[in-house]
């Protein structure tokens, strides 16, 4: 089958092109751009057009974390009403964290999710395997198998690995065999009992805190680690700015460590806590504006390689009780383009760099030839009006999650046209 | 942000945290509970302004004198009062908290009286609650218990007059203290120019300062000068977490002694949300002598918890 693309303003940011034009997909790839796609698409005749004047033609969104509660959390989500949402945000690729029930730690599992992420034909499903055997940060699990069976890396999810010498065996073991880890930066000592960022605002609710130094102290440790292993190490979810600082210099000192934020984090703080609000019961916790703003500068100067959405429907039930008692996270699949969209405007970036947290340095991350667009790429391409108006609502999410701080906000940022591998796996009308 | 204690009115639907409570409600429940001490100085203690109303003291976390003054109070104003002791029941069945309120708002409730340990339990319910249905918080985790703030502000006033002129220190564990910070918002709103806290770094909440106090380490520099001061109860559980050595050594240095408390202003007056632990936040000889309004505490509670059902049930 062959589409061709007419009249969209193609933002590759792997080039940095950002100019109208057309594409041509044939099959799974993109085969021509611009006059070449138009001769070749006059001497053999496209199966399908898009007029895409007024939309930005972009690489899909590669999401490093997105929750599909496949297996075990069912009643909180399924993979069709995940990779729905995967596809209707804009999301081509996602890294799934291990912490279904069970965790991702045998090969059989992950062999069942693939085929089964496979057989809905949305999004690609990249699963990250777990570190420890039952994600309990006691043995390591079998990662030598598990990357066979197709976990591009190997993480604890949220869950503590509190023993710093089975860590250090984790990252020895990892390197050996050139395995990245992906870690999130949190000292689960210091983190025991906390709902919140340890400020102004857990003082003023009197919510148990967890103090910024819970991350840099775990960082720390990390980069230590890496130092000693030579691991290739990704650090999960950012949240303070002592944490960019850190990376900032691990990376002058060419350390192989990359990092990311989840977007929630890039536009909200403890304020936004309100009174109670548990949409906002996040983890890791919204922090200082300051924070914020660090990460913000953060991701825009590339100290950040990456934001993704930290998708993680959560039902009803379990939010609707104390903010301390409400289970973390919030839905993002469908959120991640409209954010980083607002992300860029309000820092008045180039929204091919912008573009680039969430598809080519995502891909660099995964270790995957995507999130380009270039003859010969894969045509994993969303197509959205960057001005149009989505209101974030229960009834227009697809998500099965509709725990979202965002409910009730208008964001700017309509996907129309999503495809993977050259099909159309979602539409929707202008 | 919506306030979600008050109406589109601007008046009184809910008393969940005295934080965000205008100064004119402050001073108004005072006032009206400054007229209630009457009522329970008189020989029939009752006045029909809550009569066919029902209370339902709804307390997730056990309490025996919190309680039983709300009940007092709403047997004051001739409501009925219904005590439900929640720990012991339906949330060991595994009810959810939002349940549990519906099945008993089906019971034809006006108000609910809500003691909860985790904080802002209140709000939730007060944003599911009927809207002829009031939420009065009793006590929610570290956050808030706004009668028992509103009581220390009745108690401060009746001794002191006005709010503009005071030195106020509270000693002790305000981290995990609901009663410091309601009593800090309500002596910040009411123009209080110096708000002390003092315990050890342990004890004392991060970025404090945002509450509008001045944090003090030191007992003796702190309470100089001071005209009122508040003692927190020391929960003896507090020893387990790492946050303190023994009661001996807290006692040592942060209990109120005689001494310590002749370095504040000679009529200043003692007060404590009670339970007190004799020698161990207060010395016996402060808590039973002549600075000290513990008792007097105790039967303001009673005027102010009956001024606040009132004014709500009234709105």
């Amino acid at each position: 089958m062959r589409t061709l693309i007419t009249n969209g303003r193609i933002v590759d940011p792997a080039s940095g092109r950002d100019k109208v034009g057309n594409l041509l997909v044939d099959g799974e790839c993109i085969v021509a751009l611009d006059g070449e796609a138009d001769a070749r698409s006059r001497s053999d005749r496209a199966d399908r057009v898009i007029d895409a004047r007024g939309l930005v033609v972009a690489p899909g969104l590669i999401d490093l974390s997105a929750r599909l509660r496949e297996p075990g959390f069912e009643y909180k989500a399924t993979l069709e009403s995940e990779m729905n949402a995967a596809v209707a945000g804009g999301v081509t690729s996602l890294a799934c964290p291990p912490d279904t029930d069970p965790p991702l730690d045998e090969p059989g599992l992950v062999d069942m999710l693939r085929r089964r992420a496979k057989a809905q034909a949305r999004a690609r499903v990249y699963p990250i395997g777990a570190l420890t055997v039952k994600l309990k940060g006691e043995a390591l699990t079998e990662m030598a198998e598990l990357a066979e069976s197709g976990c591009v890396a190997f993480s604890q999810a949220n869950e503590p690995l509190a023993d710093t010498q089975v860590l250090w065996r984790a990252l020895q073991y990892a390197a050996t065999f050139g395995f990245p880890v992906w870690m999130r930066a949190e000292n689960a000592d210091l983190a025991r009992g906390g709902v919140a960022h340890d400020g102004e605002v857990a003082t003023r609710l009197g919510l148990p805190g967890i103090p910024a130094f819970a991350e840099t102290i775990a960082l720390g440790t990390l980069l230590e680690l890496v130092r000693s292993t030579g691991a290739r190490l990704h650090v999960c979810r950012i949240s303070t700015a002592g944490a960019v600082e850190l990376l900032r210099r691990a990376k002058l000192e060419k350390l192989p460590v990359s990092c990311d934020v989840g977007v929630h984090h890039v536009h909200l703080s403890e304020m936004d806590l309100g009174f109670f609000d548990s949409h906002c019961r996040l983890v890791p916790p919204l922090r200082s504006a300051r924070d914020r703003d660090a990460l913000r500068a953060g991701l825009a100067d590339g100290t950040i390689d990456c934001v993704c959405s930290d998708h993680t429907p959560v039902d009803d039930d379990a939010k609707q009780t104390p903010f301390g008692e409400a289970e973390p996270g919030a839905t993002g699949l469908e959120l991640l383009l409209p954010l980083v969209l607002r992300w860029a405007e309000e820092e008045k970036l180039p929204l091919a760099r912008a573009l680039a947290r969430v598809t080519s340095d995502s891909a660099r991350v995964l270790g995957i030839d995507k999130g380009r667009i270039a003859p010969g790429a894969s045509a994993d391409l969303v197509i959205f009006d960057p001005v149009a108006p989505l209101r974030i609502s229960a009834e227009t999410l697809k998500s099965q999650g509709k725990n979202s701080p965002f409910l009730g906000y208008e964001l700017a940022g309509q996907v129309r046209y999503t495809l993977v591998a050259g099909k159309p796996v979602f539409e929707s009308g202008a | 942000m919506n306030n979600p204690q008050l109406n589109h009115r601007g008046e009184l639907q809910h008393l969940l945290s005295i934080e965000g409570l205008p100064r004119d409600i402050l001073l108004q429940i005072l006032d009206i509970a400054e007229s209630f001490c009457g009522v329970t100085e008189r020989e029939v203690k009752k006045v029909p302004l809550l009569r066919g109303k029902s209370v339902f003291n709804l307390f997730f976390e056990p309490s025996t004198r919190t309680r039983t003054t709300f009940e007092i109070a709403a047997k004051r104003l001739s409501a009925d009062v219904i005590n439900l002791n929640i720990a012991a029941s339906s949330q060991t069945k595994g009810e959810s908290l939002l349940d549990t309120v519906a099945n008993l708002s089906a019971m034809q409730a006006d108000l609910f009286i809500v003691r909860h340990a985790q904080s802002g339990a209140p709000y939730l319910i007060a944003r599911h609650v009927k809207p002829h249905e009031h939420v009065i918080n009793a006590g929610d985790g570290r956050h808030a218990h706004p009668t028992k703030g509103l009581l220390d502000l009745y108690t401060i006033r009746h001794y002191k007059k006005e709010f503009t002129r005071l030195t106020v220190a509270v000693v002790g564990d305000i981290l995990h203290s609901r009663v410091a910070r309601s009593l800090i918002h309500g002596l910040t709103t009411l123009g209080a120019p110096e708000v002390r806290v003092i315990g050890p770094q342990t004890l004392i909440p991060a970025q404090v300062g945002a509450l509008g106090v001045r944090v003090f380490h030191d007992m003796r520099a702190g309470l100089a000068g001071c005209d009122v001061v508040v003692m927190l109860r020391l929960q003896s559980e507090r020893m387990r977490g790492a946050l303190l050595p023994s009661a001996q050594e807290f006692n040592k240095h942060y209990g109120l002694s005689s001494e310590k408390l002749s370095l504040a202003k000679p009529d200043a007056i003692v007060m404590h949300p009670g339970p007190i632990n004799r020698g161990v936040e207060i010395d016996s000889s402060v808590a039973d002598g002549p600075h000290s309004v513990i008792l007097p505490q105790v039967t303001f509670g009673i005027a102010v918890r009956m001024a606040v059902m009132s004014i709500i049930a009234g709105n």
